[in-house]
């Protein structure tokens, strides 16, 4: 297994494997990701959760790849398949976000004494 | 050769790349900000303006579409199911819109690695080849370990978001009542299933020959993983459900990184770590909040 790793990472361009470069990538977004959310008021849950589903989204970066030469026609099918669903939910999934914060006016969420 | 699918980038690579991090912190300044009440709104638009950055540079580096229809056809028609399923839904309707489209994402990503199966096989090499063990030189796609897990976890988890988030969409919308569903939802059922799908998920990526069997072995996975997604989800009350909405969000971001090791884009591993990662705190902050465990 380790030997057919090194073969494939010594197929790789450039000094570092790709799977290398990957995984400390993974390891900082992961921080990032773990640290950028400290305190949320209970009122933004809901639009947190749906914005960062419209990044969930990022998956059709993905998808614009089946529609590339070298792609069978199964493929492509199931290509083209994604890139609707994924910009479902990327255009979705923002206009959902914009909508739940225009509740909020400039001093919180309407409906309540204050923000 | 590194890279699964031949590509031209408009100005070189670097300019690509350099767009990835430009959307990528956008991504990271909108979560943030999307924490506080006076900038969220702000924060909504800064992501959504990194996403259309991330989809402008991923246009330029393979923009030798074979198939540009695939292209223009799907982000239309997406873009307006996705605005009118946005702009007409009631308020009071939001959180299962959130499950619906969530599960759309993961829907996506399992479209995409049972895609890139296709694509791995149709390229001329002895029948017998799996995912790790086809390494070629000569032609555009290199296997290795590595990309086999990543193609069968992003068909693993791809499926469960998917049907998991259709479930919570639709016991949120009424259309679903009860804690199972056709047998499904009972502990030992779902421990059966997960362990089936392991089991498929290292056959699909380590044994199944490029022949056949591979493209079988992946659509049993997604089919089983389908089917334990429900399993997952359906036992769990509507009470609960905005956290195991909360918990699939992170699971369809983990499915986006995983895609990204499979094609080799920084990108994919950085957000979907991002919301992966994200969600998961979001997901604990939620259930304190409810004062419940997960």
């Amino acid at each position: 297994m380790l030997a057919l790793a090194a073969v494939s990472a010594a197929q790789d361009e450039g000094n570092l494997p790709f799977l290398i470069v990957g995984l400390w990538v993974l390891l900082l977004a992961v921080f990032v990701g773990f640290e950028v959310i400290s305190k949320v008021p209970p009122t933004l849950h809901t639009p947190l959760m749906s914005g960062s589903n419209a990044i969930s989204g990022i998956t059709i970066v993905g998808a614009l790849y089946c529609a590339t030469e070298g792609y069978p026609g199964f493929a492509k099918v199931l290509g083209f398949l994604a890139i609707a669903l994924a910009t479902i939910n990327v255009v979705g999934g923002f206009v959902v976000t914009d909508r739940m914060l225009r509740m909020f006016g400039r001093k919180g969420p309407r409906g309540k004494g204050r923000g | 050769m590194a890279e699964a699918v031949p590509h031209l980038a408009l100005a070189g690579d670097t300019s690509v790349e350099l767009a990835y991090m430009a959307a990528a912190l956008a991504f990271i300044v909108g979560i943030r900000r999307l924490s506080g009440v006076r900038t969220a709104a702000a924060g909504n638009r800064v992501a959504a303006l990194g996403m259309l950055v991330a989809i402008g540079a991923t246009l330029a580096l393979l923009w030798r579409f074979d198939a540009l229809w695939i292209v223009a056809g799907g982000m239309g028609a997406g873009a307006l199911v996705g605005w009118l399923l946005a702009t007409r839904v009631p308020m009071t309707a939001m959180p299962e819109m959130v499950a619906l489209l969530n599960g759309f994402g993961g829907a996506a990503s399992l479209l995409v690695a049972l895609s890139e199966v296709d694509h791995f096989r149709a390229h001329p090499a002895t029948d017998t080849e799996t995912l790790v063990f086809r390494f070629s030189a000569a032609h555009s796609v290199v296997g290795g370990p590595d990309y086999a897990t990543a193609v069968v976890l992003s068909i693993l988890i791809g499926a469960v978001t998917f049907s998991g988030s259709l479930v919570a969409w639709s016991k949120l919308a009424g259309k679903v009542k009860g804690n199972r569903l056709w047998g499904l939802g009972q502990k030992p059922v779902n421990a059966l299933l997960a362990l089936v799908a392991i089991g498929l998920a290292v056959w699909a990526g380590y044994f199944a020959g490029a022949d056949g069997a591979m493209l079988w072995a992946s659509l049993a996975l997604a089919l089983i993983a389908l089917v334990l997604g429900i399993g997952l989800v359906v036992p769990i009350g509507g009470a609960d459900m905005p956290v195991v909405i909360s918990l699939l969000n992170s699971y369809s971001g983990i499915a986006a990184m995983t895609t990204g090791f499979v094609l080799r884009n920084n990108l994919l591993i950085v957000a979907g770590s991002l919301v992966g990662a994200s969600g998961i705190i979001l997901t604990r902050i939620m259930c304190r909040a409810m004062n419940r465990s997960l």
